[in-house]
């Protein structure tokens, strides 16, 4: 009103959300910079790498509306190639280790997504499954990954050579600027235009076919990032806890980011991130209570309510809420 | 000796053979999940679970009520099957017009419900069923020894697929489901009641399930992990038949049952992965699956 | 040497001893154990909530608490997963102050837990686990692995089996570190003592209808079928060789790591005449049968070796803490190694400095039917293998703690 006359309302809404949201990004990062020195930062960094894991995977099926059951394959190799090279190559720092691991990532995603994106619909999510299965197999079989044992001992380093990572606070910033930086190119790519027509193809994909837009090609340039993501939070998480092992690769787990996902609203950039919160938080949580035994049950519960009450996920039903009382 | 790929003759029968009954399992739980594709379009990531519930009702039956096996085999089917009626009528019915993922993900929450809960009650060690008498001992084919039973559900699952095509093929009723899956409002507008019908098919995939659990009972230890590795197996068998395709379940479940007795022969550590790298070259070459109609 | 050794061991006792005496003595006025098992999971019955109620048994045997000060008990699943495992430990020991970590038993969990136990200088009774590399490459001094391992199982039983006359064999291995490296042991020890390994084949972890693999070994005509798996591929190995006459046609089975909850669900008439090397059973004398009841009417159910070495480990455990008057893990760990393991659990037991446990071993048999008498009768123990000769010598040891 006062800044400038020539502001139409609506750009003058779209400026007030723009700093709504400015407002918030601060206040999250303000919160997760002191985190360390409330919560236990190891538990905060697996909550940071499986919200990443989580963020990378909502950006196919939130925001290009596939489906993939193979994500742990990505998750996988992330960490299994960055804790190779971590640990037989003592002189290398762990940004070098976390970059190797998440182009390994990015190549396996080229190829899956090469593979996969022409399939639509569960048979997608199928195709996406067999090639995480086969993945599976190579790393059981592969001398390098210490098969079931998993692979150990691989060294937090110092980043950049400069700054050790054993100590717990120095790795909790490093893990939160790569969680930033994930999420900030996630950020980027769904409100570009790119983000825009993933959008278009997800609502509506022959009317995007006859707009003349090669669906096939932005399907699978969102497929290599979602899978390059991935295995940026799995390298990270090798970085974190040193090992990496077969129960990243499991289909299981291929299945949990889709819990953290949809608990959390899928779709919404912030869902992934409170979903994983929860996820890991009950995980952690529960195992160490009476209910231990009862996890798997009350995640299955969860999934149940989630998909018949509360679909748009927390952060979605938030949104609404907000959309409904403050419009 | 007459050798084969640098086996013997007799052994490479044998293989064979055990192939077809373990894809005479592989059909008969892919038909009910393709039963239940046809007309619901719903992934029953259950199934594992159901046909698990199965082999432990026959276990439980057997302990606490003194059913036997052939008892079993009828009442078994019957329960868990309603059970399916009751989560169709409670559950699946309320997500029916939503993004068919869902019914995957709810599926696969409720996957996770009967097995933890199991588990707990349970243990994971597994409890064995005993072979029902008629049915010990074993046959000498001549190129092996077969146990009985083995020979018995390689029969009985072979005599419900064909029964199941069957009533889908040639009965009044199985034209209904036919029709309902091509194009269900019109079938509304006929008058036939379609939500009934949408539920007995989910309750007869499930009743499927659960019969190849109390047929698996005296084979495998009955344990509350049992259905989840078989499941996605299961799955990319389906996909590989082509989605909601019945023939297409039953073939494709004994031919991948004998890819995978021959990969155990040539080479065994890839059994358990074969069947995903068939199923991803099949989908290269025909996108609907090997039975199943181009979209 | 050795005497070397026990007197510089010693001299660390008494020095750490009189370090911690001027400290604080028990950190936090509490010893507090946390035990991590696979609660829900594949392992769950051979340690599980049986173990954690040995482990509890334990600290009530033992009064509850430590020259005045209590003994907390904390649990967790680790679900089998070496990151779920390595996190909780990590967050035990440096948000709770945990004292010692007790239970474990999937080898990549345990693996894990003990490099953070090393990091974070805590202290770690490993139970479950069955890998040898445990205490041999993956060795620290943080860690003592107690009731057995792939080492004594292997040569145990492949021992004994070739003495008896069955000197070829075919080896039915699940496909992962573990399996073959009880297949190496094995096809090592057969070979010393003059048999042959004819055959083998290598089958995905975990696998559900072993008939294949069966017929397979059937088809080589080897005397003894050697299981190199372990839990259900263990289980579903043995009954469908079973149902597909292996034993009545004269070949016999030797399993490699059975249990007794495997043994117990599987039933006598698919397991009878089985071979297993064991670290303990409860019929075994008037100790371990006296303790074994009192567990039996709590749990209902006759403890496994894992449960049994829990409360064995547990007591050692807290009788050194009492008997240092700390909890410093390095001082306990110290004065368990002086003191030798005699107990319900263990014969002859004493803790190598590698941290393994050595104890007699027992080559078992499994009862017919028409031998067993009552629902638990299981086993008959045939001979003993004493403890010096039961695990794999210092000698052939890859563990830095021994090569210093």
């Amino acid at each position: 009103m006062a800044t400038t006359h020539s502001l139409t309302p609506a750009m003058q809404r779209q400026r007030n959300a723009r700093l709504r949201r400015s407002a918030l990004y601060l206040a999250l990062l303000a919160i997760a910079l002191v985190a360390p020195f409330v919560a236990y930062p190891v538990f905060l960094m697996k909550v940071l790498c499986f919200a990443l894991f989580a963020c990378a995977f909502n950006l196919l099926l939130g925001f290009a509306g596939l489906l993939s059951f193979g994500h742990a394959a990505f998750l996988a190799t992330g960490g299994y190639f960055t804790g190779i090279m971590l640990a037989s190559y003592p002189g290398l720092t762990p940004e070098l280790g976390i970059l190797i691991g998440t182009s390994a990532a990015v190549v396996l995603g080229t190829l899956f997504g090469v593979v996969a994106i022409r399939r639509q619909g569960i048979y997608f999510a199928m195709v996406t499954l067999a090639l995480a299965q086969m993945m599976f197999f190579f790393f059981v079989q592969a001398p390098f990954t210490g098969g079931e044992d998993g692979l150990h001992g691989v060294p937090r380093g110092e980043l950049f050579g400069l700054i050790s990572l054993a100590d717990n606070l120095n790795m909790y910033y490093f893990v939160l600027a790569v969680f930033v930086i994930g999420f900030a190119l996630i950020q980027r790519t769904v409100h570009s235009p790119f983000g825009q027509v993933l959008k278009a193809i997800r609502e509506n994909e022959p009317r995007a076919v006859s707009l003349g837009y090669n669906v096939d090609a932005y399907k699978l340039v969102a497929f290599i990032i979602s899978a390059g993501l991935a295995g940026l939070a799995g390298s990270t998480k090798t970085v974190v806890f040193q090992l990496a092992s077969l129960t990243d690769a499991h289909w299981h787990m291929s299945g949990e980011v889709i819990l953290m996902t949809l608990l959390g609203g899928v779709g919404t950039l912030f869902g992934p991130v409170v979903g994983a919160g929860l996820v890991v938080s009950l995980q952690t949580q529960l195992a160490q209570s009476p209910l231990g035994n009862w996890v798997s049950v009350i995640l299955g519960a969860i999934f149940v309510i989630c998909v018949l009450s509360f679909r748009s996920g927390i952060v979605g039903e938030i949104q609404k809420m907000v959309r409904k009382n403050f419009k | 000796m007459t050798m084969i790929f640098g086996v013997p003759l007799a052994v490479f029968m044998g293989q064979l053979m055990l192939g077809l009954i373990n894809g005479a399992f592989y059909a008969l739980l892919s038909l009910g999940l393709a039963v239940i594709f046809g007309l619901l379009k719903i992934i029953n990531f259950a199934h594992g679970a159901q046909y698990m519930l199965g082999a432990f009702a026959a276990l439980l039956g057997l302990q606490y009520l003194g059913i036997n096996y052939w008892l079993a085999l009828l009442l078994v089917p019957l329960v868990v099957g309603a059970l399916g009626v009751v989560i169709e009528r409670t559950l699946l019915r309320r997500i029916a017009h939503l993004d068919h993922l869902y019914g995957l993900l709810l599926t696969y929450g409720l996957a996770l419900i009967f097995e933890g809960a199991l588990i707990n009650f349970f243990g994971v060690s597994g409890s064995s069923y005993p072979v029902p008498e008629a049915l010990q001992g074993g046959l000498n084919l001549g190129f092996m020894f077969l146990p009985t039973y083995r020979g018995w559900v390689l029969v009985a699952a072979l005599v419900v697929c064909l029964g199941t095509w069957f009533m889908i093929e040639r009965t009044r009723l199985g034209a209904y489901l036919r029709a309902g899956t091509e194009n269900p409002a019109l079938m509304q507008a006929f008058g036939v009641n379609v939500p009934l019908l949408i539920t007995l098919t989910y309750g007869f995939g499930v009743a499927l399930a659960a019969f190849a659990g109390v047929l698996a009972a005296p084979l495998y230890p009955v344990s509350p992990t049992m259905g989840s590795s078989l499941l996605i197996v299961v799955f990319a068998v389906v996909v590989i038949g082509g989605m909601g395709s019945i023939l297409g379940a039953v073939l494709t479940g004994l031919g991948m049952g004998l890819i995978e007795g021959l990969t155990k022969v040539y080479y065994p550590e890839a059994a358990n992965t074969v069947i995903f790298l068939v199923m991803v070259v099949v989908l290269m070459l025909r996108p609907a699956g090997l039975f199943g109609k181009e979209a | 040497m050795t005497f070397n050794k026990t007197l510089l061991a010693s001299t660390i006792a008494v020095t750490a001893m009189m370090a911690s005496g001027a400290q604080a003595q028990m950190s936090n006025d509490a010893v507090r154990i946390g035990y991590l098992a696979d609660m829900s999971g594949t392992y769950r019955d051979l340690a599980g909530p049986g173990g954690l109620e040995a482990l509890e048994m334990a600290v009530e045997d033992f009064g509850g608490e430590v020259n005045g000060v209590p003994i907390e008990v904390f649990s967790a699943d680790d679900r089998n997963s070496a990151d779920v495992g390595a996190n909780t430990v990590r967050g035990w020991i440096d948000q709770q102050n945990v004292d010692l970590v007790a239970g474990m038993v999937a080898s990549s969990v345990t693996i894990a837990v003990t490099k953070v136990l090393e990091e974070a200088g805590g202290l770690g009774i490993v139970s479950g686990s069955a890998a040898s590399s445990i205490t041999n490459e993956h060795c620290t001094p943080n860690h003592i692995h107690w009731v057995y391992d792939t080492y004594p199982l292997a040569h145990g039983t492949a021992k004994a089996v070739v003495e008896q006359g069955g000197d070829t064999w075919f080896m039915l291995t699940a496909d992962y570190a573990f399996g073959h490296a009880l297949e190496n042991d094995v096809t090592q020890v057969v070979e010393e003592h003059g048999g042959e390994v004819v055959g083998r084949v290598r089958h995905p972890f975990p696998t559900n209808d072993f008939s294949s693999y069966i017929l397979q070994a059937q088809g080589s005509g080897a005397d003894i079928i050697g299981l190199a798996n372990a839990g259900s591929d263990t289980v579903n190995a043995i009954k469908t060789a079973s149902q597909f006459g292996l034993t009545q046609a004269g070949q016999q089975l030797a399993g490699l790591l059975i249990f007794l909850n495997d043994v117990h669900a599987m039933g006598l008439e698919a397991t009878q005449g089985l071979l297993l090397t064991t670290g303990w059973y409860w019929d075994m004398d008037e100790q371990s049968r006296e303790w074994a009841e009192r567990y039996f009417e709590r749990m209902g159910r006759m403890p496994t070796m894992v449960q049994a070495g829990i409360y064995s480990s547990t007591m050692h455990y807290l009788n050194a803490v009492d008997a240092v008057d700390t909890d410093d893990p390095m001082a306990v760990r110290a004065q368990m190694a002086e003191t030798p393991v005699e107990d319900m659990f263990a014969r002859n037991g004493r803790i190598r400095e590698d941290g393994r446990m050595v104890h007699d071993m027992y080559l078992a048999e499994v009862k017919t039917p028409e031998e067993s008498t009552g629902e638990w009768d299981l086993y008959e123990i045939k001979s003993t293998i004493p403890a010096d000769e039961a695990y794999r010598p210092l000698s052939e040891s890859q563990c830095d703690l021994v090569n210093q």
